[in-house]
């Protein structure tokens, strides 16, 4: 049952369940050592996002901007791209300018392609950081379209083929925490010394205290190795709700021959197994014993759990991708989606939901394209025990008076955004407990003997 | 406490401006002073409100952040449409943490939605009228409000919308009140311009539509006031005990009918003198309602704020009734302060922020013996720091002149001047000016640093040459300055925190700045094995 846009044929949209192209576009810049993004046009784009990536991420985070006014926007943004440019190279001394339009120089049709070669043709700095450039208008895609064509941007950009080839392997992960992307590393670097992963803003977005200040926040995939992720056996891509043109696996795979493997966010046992299995075919290297283990005490607590779960009903909402993973979650620990929502649009949401789920889900309600408000109304007569998401959906929750167990971006009514964990045995395992406990704290809350022993 | 060396400012001015290539220092140069009070109050001059240099990280937002955050946000049953791609309107989506109270369950609410028509390329191409046309009768259709208002985000004006004949029309057709902001994000220079968007349209289209007069016998506006964390609810209730009846604020805890009512009033009170003196000016100029400076920010403000309203009405009955409360707040407040300035005395503050609590809110260091020795604004212009007395000299270029001036003519009938200008004059000579705001330099101390739009870089070297104790920004600033383990208090959302406003807030405050110049954590940055090594952490970056 998918409801489309179209069909529901709404105008205005409530309380989005999305955010903006650039958005993420920042985010994935935000995983290449030593890159600055540079937003190109006017300056409330960049300090929006850099307010809303804070409250999430609580980490300085520097997004500079062409800073258009009203005579750019009618004579174009060659100057002040210029200007900022050098502006950026010289107060920051980047390895990397991440340069994403917002949906005004689109409009106008700022060429950047031709910008930055001006700019190169032009400047008087010498030893030029790489420029990146992708196109992010809002007003066609999402945040997450934002993310993917920009990991597809840098790896178009970048990637060189030395004609060497190896058993290393190139993982893409989706937009999860920093503690998830820690964890992902440290999966990774058991089966092989080399491989690129990228974006990754563990570091850079979850750092420590500084002794000394940093321009640039340490962490992120060096480029030296990004470069070299045309020699990979193999790409792992950890989404698979995007086109295959916003896909730097698809990408690479064309242009260099690296075969390609679109598992998905790898949420829950199936996920996280077809994940571990694309990484030893790909390197050839068996899974560390602790990685087993891990999964052991996970298939183990599924078992401990299933009493109080069982028969449950979730709604689950958010980016389409994570919203696939941790409905396969679900349907592993016998929990009914009933409703799983997203304000993505890739077109991909029903048919990644249905070929990742049992039967299980055969009923749930799937729409994405979606708002806060088409989801509340969906939902009004199918009794959900709680929601999955983030922080957005508190209201829901309050008025339904059910738990809401947050997950992905942006969980700004809460600390340690940064750290809730999702992926893999052990991010699964952080996020099973915490939607069992949910359901166990509801049922304490409400019942009237005050058990402490549940 | 720390030592505190002695700081010469110009040379800390020259370090920072070093780093500039000589266009770019020749500019900020001229937005950064030395700050020295003359006769007369005479400061030296600053630059602002001109634009901030590409690719500088400025903590400015939009004109549409100025005009749907800042001025109409906190208006409770009003629908703000903002029409343009999604990513405007989501960021805005409650962000300020304005509080609203309805008076009951059934009023309209509408301030936890983000409504958008979330652009897409068919109307980036073809024109978004229709859609708007058709998401304003939507939210009609569904919630039947008194208004709905209208904002234009950056690609709306460029394929030429015209948002006001289709505000129009729906008006028309739905017989309520709806009207629009053409704020995109690139016009001015910073939210400002958005804020004078907000009070023309204010002024046109809601101001005055209410012709039922309120009962009250001193009846006053506070215009400038957003009710973060609460200060506004603390305003209205010193008010009330006073025996002074609020007719509307702007804006914040609002109703669009309390707007439509603020012609009714007999005086205005400024509070945020850059987001809102507009709208004070067309009242005056319209109805005959003059405005005073007000500031309920800090015992002392706030008591000379309250003595001032007084003495416009001039009742002794209420110049006694505000006496009476100003000494019972205080007899509360006096412990409490004198407590916690035992703690703070002689720590020092920065304060980079907004268009008027960067002045404000060195009141409430003072009391506790702090000194400020930085502060700027990130959106005002030059007579927030210098003073009205300095506007016949201001510059107009072309980035405020494409801001719409409105021509204002005393109303053929509503027009009433309230005092004469006989009276007006004693009142100031007693000590009661109007449309009088004198700045925030004259309030400094000689050879403290007044920097205006102050960026990521000279955040940076500010705490690095000065270390102080605190430093008062924004949520975009707040993790960079911890990382270098000084405290950061948010002066736009509070942290969470507030109400700071009256003497309650005032209290809070204190209590918050003393746990935050006075905690404990900052001692374990470094691990005890750390101590003594020095680490070289300069990373090259170069690929
Ligand atoms: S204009 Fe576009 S890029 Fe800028 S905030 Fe709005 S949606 Fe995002
Ligand atoms: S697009 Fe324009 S209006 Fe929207 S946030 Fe950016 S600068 Fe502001």
């Amino acid at each position: 049952m998918t409801m489309t846009q179209e069909e529901k044929e709404k105008d205005v949209s409530r309380n989005a369940c999305k955010l903006c192209t650039p958005f993420g576009a920042c985010l994935a810049f935000k995983g290449v050592t030593g890159s600055m993004t540079l937003l190109h046009g006017s300056q409330g784009c960049a300090t929006y996002i850099r307010r809303y990536m804070i409250s999430h991420f609580r980490e300085p985070i520097d997004i500079a901007s062409s800073n258009f006014t009203e005579d750019t926007a009618i004579f174009g943004g060659q100057k002040n791209f210029g200007t900022a440019v050098e502006n950026v190279i010289r107060q920051y001394s980047p390895a990397l300018i991440g340069i994403a339009t917002t949906c005004l120089s689109e409009t106008i049709g700022d060429d950047i392609k031709m910008l930055v070669h001006m700019f190169k043709k032009d400047t008087e700095v010498e030893n030029l950081p790489e420029i990146v450039h992708v196109s992010t208008p809002s007003y066609n895609g999402t945040h997450s379209d934002g993310y993917y064509s920009t990991i597809r941007a840098i790896s178009d950009t970048l990637v060189e083929k030395t004609g060497f080839c190896t058993d290393n392997v190139n993982v893409f992960p989706g937009m999860v925490s920093p503690a998830d992307l820690r964890y992902l590393r440290e999966i990774i670097s058991s089966f092989n010394d080399n491989y690129v992963f990228f974006p990754d803003y563990a570091d850079t977005l979850d750092g420590p205290s500084w002794d000394e200040y940093r321009p640039i926040p340490e962490g992120g995939e060096k480029i030296e190795n990004i470069r070299s992720a045309g020699d990979s056996a193999g790409t792992i891509e950890l989404f698979s709700c995007l086109d295959d043109k916003n896909s730097a696996g698809k990408l690479l795979e064309d242009k260099f021959g690296v075969a390609n493997y679109r598992i998905g966010m790898p949420i829950g046992i199936r996920k996280t197994d077809a994940f571990i299995d694309a990484l030893e075919r790909i390197t050839g290297s068996h899974a560390p014993a602790w990685l087993s283990a891990e999964r052991g005490r996970l298939v183990d607590s599924y078992i401990d759990a299933h009493k109080y779960i069982f028969g449950k009903k979730a709604v689950v909402f958010g980016d389409e991708d994570m919203v696939v993973g941790i409905t396969s979650l679900l349907s592993e620990i016998g929990i009914t989606t009933v409703a799983a929502v997203s304000g993505g649009k890739s077109g991909k949401l029903e048919s990644e939901i249905k070929r990742n789920n049992d039967a299980s889900c055969d009923k749930a309600m799937i729409m994405d394209n979606s708002d806060f408000e088409d989801m509340a109304e969906a939902i009004e007569k199918l009794k959900p025990d709680l929601l999955i998401g983030n922080s957005k959906g508190y209201m829901l929750a309050r008025k339904l008076k059910i738990p809401l167990v947050r997950t992905g971006f942006p969980v700004h009514d809460r600390f340690g955004g940064a750290r809730i964990q999702h992926v893999g045995y052990r991010g699964t395992q952080q996020l099973f407990d915490r939607i069992v406990n949910a359901i166990i704290e509801k049922r304490q809350k409400d019942g009237d003997w005050g058990y402490t022993y549940m | 406490m720390s030592e505190k060396k002695e700081i010469d400012p110009k040379a800390a001015l020259d370090e920072i401006l070093s780093k500039y290539p000589p266009k770019v220092a020749r500019k900020r140069a001229k937005q950064m002073v030395i700050n020295e009070v003359g006769e007369n109050e005479q400061v030296p001059q600053i630059t602002a409100n001109v634009r901030t240099v590409p690719g500088i990280i400025t903590m400015r937002g939009c004109c549409y952040a100025g005009c749907k955050g800042v001025v109409l946000g906190p208006t409770r049953d009003i629908i703000n449409i903002t029409h343009g791609p999604i990513g405007c309107a989501y960021y805005s989506w409650l962000t300020r943490r304005n509080q609203t109270k309805p008076k009951s369950e059934e009023d309209d609410q509408f301030m936890t939605y983000a409504f958008s028509t979330d652009m897409e390329d068919s109307e980036i191409i073809f024109g978004g009228e229709k859609k708007l046309a058709q998401a304003i009768q939507e939210a009609y259709d569904i919630f039947q409000p008194k208004a709905i208002s209208v904002f234009s985000t950056c690609p709306v004006g460029l394929i030429g919308d015209d948002i006001h004949q289709v505000c129009k029309s729906m008006k028309e057709k739905l017989g309520i009140n709806v009207f629009g902001f053409s704020c995109e994000g690139y016009k001015g220079v910073s939210q400002s311009a958005g804020h004078h968007i907000a009070n023309n349209q204010l002024f046109k289209h809601v101001i005055g539509n209410n012709e039922d007069k309120p009962e009250g016998k001193y009846k006053f506006n506070l215009l400038g006031e957003y009710n973060i964390g609460g200060d506004a609810f603390v305003i209205e209730e010193l008010l009330e005990r006073c025996g002074i009846t609020l007719i509307s604020t702007f804006s914040g805890n609002s109703t669009i009918t309390s707007m439509e009512m603020a012609h009714h009033a007999d005086l205005n009170g400024v509070m945020c003198h850059r987001s809102i003196n507009y709208v004070a000016e067309m009242i005056e100029q319209k109805y005959g309602v003059p405005w005073i400076k007000t500031n309920f920010i800090g015992p002392e403000s706030t008591s000379k704020s309250l003595r001032k309203i007084a003495q416009f009405f001039g009742d002794q009955e209420l110049i006694d009734k505000v006496e009476q409360v100003i000494a019972e707040e205080m007899d509360k407040l006096i412990p409490v302060r004198d407590a916690i300035r035992e703690r703070c005395l002689g720590k020092t503050a920065m304060l980079f922020v907004g268009g008027s609590r960067a002045h404000h809110y060195q009141e409430l260091f003072n009391s506790i013996g702090m000194n400020t020795l930085a502060a700027g604004y990130e959106f005002a212009h030059r007579d927030d720091y210098e003073g009205r007395k300095v506007l016949p000299s201001i510059k107009v270029d072309a980035d405020s002149r494409n801001i719409e001036e409105l021509e204002v003519e005393p109303d053929p009938v509503l027009y009433n001047p309230r005092k004469s200008p006989e009276e007006m004059e004693k009142l100031a000579a007693a000590g009661v000016p109007f449309k009088e705001y004198q700045g925030m330099m004259p309030d400094m101390k000689n050879e403290t640093l007044v920097i205006d739009d102050a960026n990521e870089w000279e955040t940076e070297k500010l705490i690095e040459i000065y270390k102080p104790d605190i430093y008062c920004a924004g949520i975009k600033e707040k993790y960079g300055i911890q990382k270098h383990g000084i405290p950061c208090k948010q002066l736009h959302s509070y942290d969470y925190g507030g109400p700071y406003a009256g003497y309650e807030g005032a209290i809070n405050f204190f209590k918050e700045i003393d746990r935050l110049v006075n905690a404990n954590i900052w001692r374990h940055v470094k691990a005890p094995w750390m101590k003594d090594t020095s680490p070289t952490l300069e990373a090259t970056y170069n690929a």
